[in-house]
């Protein structure tokens, strides 16, 4: 008991330190990695919680898919981070403020929040020696929840064409192959024959 | 000692209010702010396992899955806009994006 307890504030505590270090680091690639700290660590979390399988989602989908973007379009975009970070302190007493009013708000409901006695749960977990979590999750998400994994489905279908329809570009001089123009291409428009004189040559 | 659900509560609460925190502070810089939704999420999906945990019940999990694959591809899509923009003005200064103001 003792040794979950000492994991969760090392989890917690590098995760609320991570997360902090994302917002107040200048160079934004340092800020990626933390932000894959803080993942990693949540993860870490998560597993704690006894939800192994979102854990080893977020290290492979989030880590390992979209901050490994969130790299590249840092790396790649030729922005001075320096001029974007101007007036960083100006709006650090406002930021501070309603930060600081939120979590006292956010806090406050936790002390006072109690769960209704009546309230059943939808779908419970399956002890852990008879099943592990992946097989539970799968077992309810292919059958009473398989309409919001298809549309989870079909989300990722309309963001992945989304994002290749915004970026993609067309560069003129190179040459593409048009395969409708090559499927209505005929014998006669192909082809000419000619006859020729011995002799003479085509002029 | 042992942990209850409102210690996972209290991080969750901490991470969501660094993502505001993030946001107003990093106001000029798309990509943070990208980032600091992305830690908003976290916190949301904290809280939803916390919940499933604590409650004895998978379907908090379900939803945490869902919210993960929309944030997957929020994040792409933003950042797919980001590089757009970028190409098109050489910049991505929240402040300069105001041509659709009128």
């Amino acid at each position: 008991m003792t040794l979950s307890a000492l994991f969760f504030y090392l989890f917690a505590g590098m995760c609320v330190a991570s997360a902090f270090m994302v917002i107040a680091v200048k160079n934004p690639v340092h800020a990626v990695l933390f932000l894959i700290l803080a993942f990693f660590n949540a993860a870490g979390l998560f597993v704690l919680l006894g939800a192994e399988f979102l854990a080893m989602i977020l290290i492979v989908v989030y880590v390992g898919a979209v901050l490994v973007l969130f790299l590249f379009v840092v790396m790649m975009l030729d922005v001075d981070f320096a001029v974007l970070r101007a007036g960083f302190l100006k709006y650090l007493p406002v930021g501070a403020t309603i930060g600081i009013l939120l979590l006292v708000e956010l806090i406050l409901i936790l002390v006072a929040w109690a769960t209704a006695p009546e309230i059943a749960a939808q779908a419970p977990t399956p002890p852990v020696s008879q099943m592990s979590n992946t097989v539970a999750l799968g077992q309810i998400l292919y059958t009473k929840y398989v309409y919001l994994f298809e549309g989870a489905g079909l989300i990722l279908l309309v963001a992945m064409i989304g994002a290749i329809v915004l970026t993609l570009q067309h560069k003129r001089d190179v040459k593409r192959q048009s395969v409708a123009r090559q499927v209505e291409r005929t014998r006669e428009r192909a082809v000419e024959v000619v006859e020729v004189e011995t002799g003479r040559g085509l002029s | 000692m042992t942990i209850g659900l409102s210690h996972y509560l209290t991080v969750a609460a901490i991470l969501f209010t660094l993502g505001i925190f993030g946001i107003f502070l990093n106001r000029k810089n798309v990509i943070v702010i990208l980032m600091s939704v992305e830690l908003m999420l976290l916190a949301v999906n904290l809280n939803l396992a916390a919940f499933s945990a604590f409650h004895n019940d998978l379907v908090g999990q379900i939803f945490a899955l869902i919210v993960l694959t929309v944030a997957a591809a929020e994040t792409a899509i933003g950042l797919a806009i980001v590089v757009v923009y970028f190409r098109n003005r050489g910049t991505i200064d929240v402040a300069e994006i105001d041509l659709l103001k009128g």
